[in-house]
């Protein structure tokens, strides 16, 4: 295996564009337990963890390489309560936002309040510079995204307007240590509710028709909140796997948009 | 490849092999089998050493990349044949029941004490979340640790 460690972010885009196969290494919580398992061997690690511009943290730009253990700190309200669910300390000490959006996992903790926020994905490469994709265009599918070979996710850009009422939750078989069964970010603002789902679709997804159908109510009632959570469940798009089932999905899908939405509201 | 790591305060350079995590290379090339080998995914902690100040599972370390890295393992935390006293506190408790867990829990729980001296019960309870004991030993391991921090339940 070749090995290089980029100390710096000209080094990293330099060493992606000779060596576009380089598979990049950040916080390892993803990639060593594939390498551990082999089911992954790569042959050429690029390692970004002395890169000191990816560690910048911002409420507009969130540095690739910034650790759960920092937004569960210091992160936007709803970004530090996914990252505090995020493994055990020593995950969160060692994985990074940037290693979640380029693995771009249907279950990762920090995706759905990227969408929520209606953040872009900044990503660099020596040859083109810097693209700032939408967050609607970076996740295209089961961990595939529409970063290029050559290129490295650098931050999380978030609009200077996000609303600070933000919710997140997830549901797991235990509390500690658990990959998501089902996530959820509620954001509210002046313009309405922004829903956010993670694990019920081959990406991250927006529950557009459940915003739609509360963001015409005046108010929020119980009647208007049984209605939510059912298109809620209704327009998510899980599949049964080893970790739960289609229909328990869409039943904790509704569930806890709803009572995202409630505790947006105290 | 080759990397200088500093374990336990002493600076040593290995030759490492790609795709080796720093764990194998503890237990197989520093002769330091008190960090444990059991998940390799991250998942029990049982690797739990002190990386560059953080807490963290070895086994999700590449061992390439730790080059110029400083590294505490269990084997770190005794002075001059004292015990660390979250090994003491553990000893009083009998919160050692088969001792396969009992190194990450150390290490992680020191880690909290040097960050925190003087966690709550629900700090406590966190900071050793990432350790699992499949004996279930929790309940002493965690008047251990009570004890030690002066926190009573």
């Amino acid at each position: 295996m070749d090995f290089f460690a980029a100390h710096d972010l000209d080094e990293a885009l330099a060493a992606k564009a000779d060596h576009p196969d380089a598979q990049i290494l950040a916080g390892g919580t993803d990639l060593m337990v594939e390498i551990n398992l082999a089911h992954h061997r790569p042959s050429r690690v690029l390692s970004l963890r002395r890169v000191g511009e990816i560690q910048e943290l911002s409420d507009r730009r969130i540095g690739a390489g910034v650790t759960w253990a920092r937004l569960e700190r210091d992160g936007h309200r709803g970004l530090a309560q996914a990252a505090r669910t995020v493994g055990s300390p020593q995950i969160r000490a060692a994985g990074t936002i940037g290693g979640n959006v380029a693995t771009a996992s249907p279950a990762g903790d920090g995706l759905p309040w990227i969408i929520a926020a209606e953040a872009s994905i900044e990503v660099q490469s020596k040859e083109r510079g810097t693209r700032t994709i939408p967050w609607n265009e970076f996740f295209v599918g089961v961990k595939r995204t529409s970063l290029a070979v050559d290129e490295v996710v650098t931050a999380v850009v978030v609009p200077e307007d996000v609303p600070p009422a933000q919710e997140f939750a997830k549901v797991g078989t235990r509390n500690a240590m658990v990959i998501s069964t089902v996530s959820c970010v509620v954001i509210r603002g002046d313009d309405g509710f922004r829903v956010a789902l993670g694990s019920v679709a081959t990406t991250p997804m927006r529950a557009t028709q459940a915003e739609e159908m509360i963001n015409a109510e005046s108010t929020i009632s119980d009647s208007v909140l049984d209605e939510f959570a059912r298109i809620v469940s209704a327009e998510v798009r899980p599949i049964t796997d080893h970790r739960s089932t289609e229909s328990y999905r869409r039943h904790a899908s509704g569930v806890l948009a709803r009572r995202l939405v409630e505790r947006s509201l105290r | 490849m080759n990397v200088a790591i500093t374990i336990n305060g002493d600076e040593r350079s290995l030759d490492v092999r790609g795709h080796e995590s720093l764990l194998n290379v503890l237990r197989n090339d520093l002769d330091l089998p008190g960090t444990k080998d059991a998940c390799e995914q991250g998942e029990c902690g049982s690797c739990t050493v002190i990386f560059d100040g953080e807490s963290v599972c070895s086994c999700l370390v590449m061992a390439a990349d730790a080059d110029g890295s400083s590294v505490t393992t269990v084997e770190g935390l005794s002075s001059d044949g004292e015990l660390h006293p979250v090994q003491e506190a553990m000893l009083a408790e009998g919160a050692v029941q088969c001792g396969f867990c009992t190194p990450g829990f150390v290490v992680a729980g020191s880690h909290l004490l040097e960050t925190n001296p003087h966690p709550t019960e629900p700090e406590i309870r966190e900071a050793l979340s990432g350790n699992i004991c499949r004996c279930t030993g929790y309940g002493s391991i965690l008047r251990a640790f009570e004890t030690v921090t002066g926190e009573e339940s």
